[in-house]
């Protein structure tokens, strides 16, 4: 089972760079999912790991949380931009004056 | 572990290649292939409902909104490659390199024990296995899910919906908006030009051709203008030139673009 827990390690990984570096706000939002999904890889192999399947339900929580996050993400990301013509994740720096 | 070892390069790859793509459709067509792909490893560890799951939900369900915002926001909506805090994406590189080391190495040097495997958990099928644990242990979590998935749908109808403050414009004051629009500076009232007129294609992204052989720019889409992809006029123009040599009429340009078209008869006299 390392093989499985060490991509998705990886994949957690490029998640986490690709939040820091990208600026636009729906690719930051596409990095995050990759992060939700590096941690299911993981869960459900630590389910076969062990031989229950409480990490399979575990994994589908939180591709259900994933589902209902994305929902309000974007309808932030629309909302944002219909405001500020910018999807861009340095233009909404307001909150800093 | 054969699919496995297919699998994982084309899945690190593709999850790279959000990193460096500078278009967003494109990052999305690569998180399809990373969610399609770890579909099929949850496949390989025994989670056949979780695949069916991830295809129908990822791949269907949040990618297809991911791509519906990208059509709202602007498929041109491409990062900038300024830097707002001096160096931070060099840093963030190498304390993302440093995590993926330690969690690499870490995790390699780990020990996890013989496999159990699912078989005997899985022996009436995974997806009643999984029922019962969901109905039974996890029943009240589960019941929270659907607060949650209610909550998000409102959520997601309040910052969607917007209030008209002003009142919709009738027929009637549009037509009148678009006579001020004439009387004050010369804005053409009918419609405009449908483009491919005079032209030798009439597909979108040809635009029309005045009587003078000049492209008319308000003829094409300006979706299509900003993305650049409007098809150059002067090829045409050529055509229109050479046909004016033939009949041995002086060619007029400069006119406005917007200007409404004359007809064949003013044309010569001009």
């Amino acid at each position: 089972m390392t093989p499985y827990v060490v991509l998705s390690s990886i994949l957690f990984t490029i998640g986490c760079v690709g939040v820091l570096t990208r600026r636009n706000a729906i690719v930051v939002f596409m990095c995050v999912e990759l992060m939700l999904n590096a941690s299911n890889l993981a869960l459900v192999a630590f389910a076969k790991q062990n031989g229950n399947l409480d990490g399979q339900i575990a994994a589908f929580f939180v591709m259900v949380v994933a589902a209902a996050e994305v929902v309000v993400g974007l309808a932030i990301i629309m909302t944002i931009f219909r405001t500020r013509r910018s999807a861009s994740v340095d233009d909404a720096s307001l909150l800093k004056y | 572990m054969t699919t496995f070892w297919i699998l994982s390069p084309i899945i690190v790859l593709a999850a790279l290649g959000i990193l460096f793509v500078r278009k967003a459709v494109h990052a999305a067509l690569l998180l399809a292939v990373v969610m399609i792909g770890l579909a099929l490893l949850y496949l390989t560890l025994q989670a056949p409902f979780l695949f069916a799951v991830q295809i129908i939900v990822y791949t269907g369900a949040i990618l297809m909104l991911f791509l519906f915002v990208l059509m709202l926001v602007g498929v041109d909506a491409s990062d900038s490659v300024v830097e707002t805090i001096k160096g931070q994406r060099g840093m963030a590189i190498i304390a993302g390199l440093l995590l993926g080391v330690v969690l690499v190495l870490g995790l390699s040097q780990m020990s996890l024990g013989a496999v159990t495997g699912l078989d005997t958990a899985n022996a009436n099928g995974n997806v009643e296995a999984l029922a019962d644990i969901m109905f039974s242990r996890y029943v009240f979590a589960f019941e929270v899910t659907s607060t949650l998935l209610i909550t998000a749908a409102v959520g997601a109808m309040v910052l969607a919906h917007r209030e008209r403050l002003d009142p919709k414009p009738t027929q009637a004051d549009l037509a009148a908006q678009r006579m001020q629009d004439y009387a004050a500076s010369g804005k053409h009232p009918g419609n405009l030009p449908t483009p491919g007129v005079f032209a030798r294609h009439n597909a979108v992204d040809t635009p029309a051709l005045l009587p003078d052989g000049t492209a008319s720019e308000t003829s094409v889409s300006r979706v299509l203008a900003a993305r650049g992809t409007v098809r150059s006029a002067p090829a045409m123009a050529e055509d229109v030139a050479g046909v004016e040599k033939q009949l041995g009429s002086a060619p007029h340009a400069g006119r406005d673009a917007s200007a409404p078209a004359t007809t064949e008869e003013e044309a010569p006299a001009t």
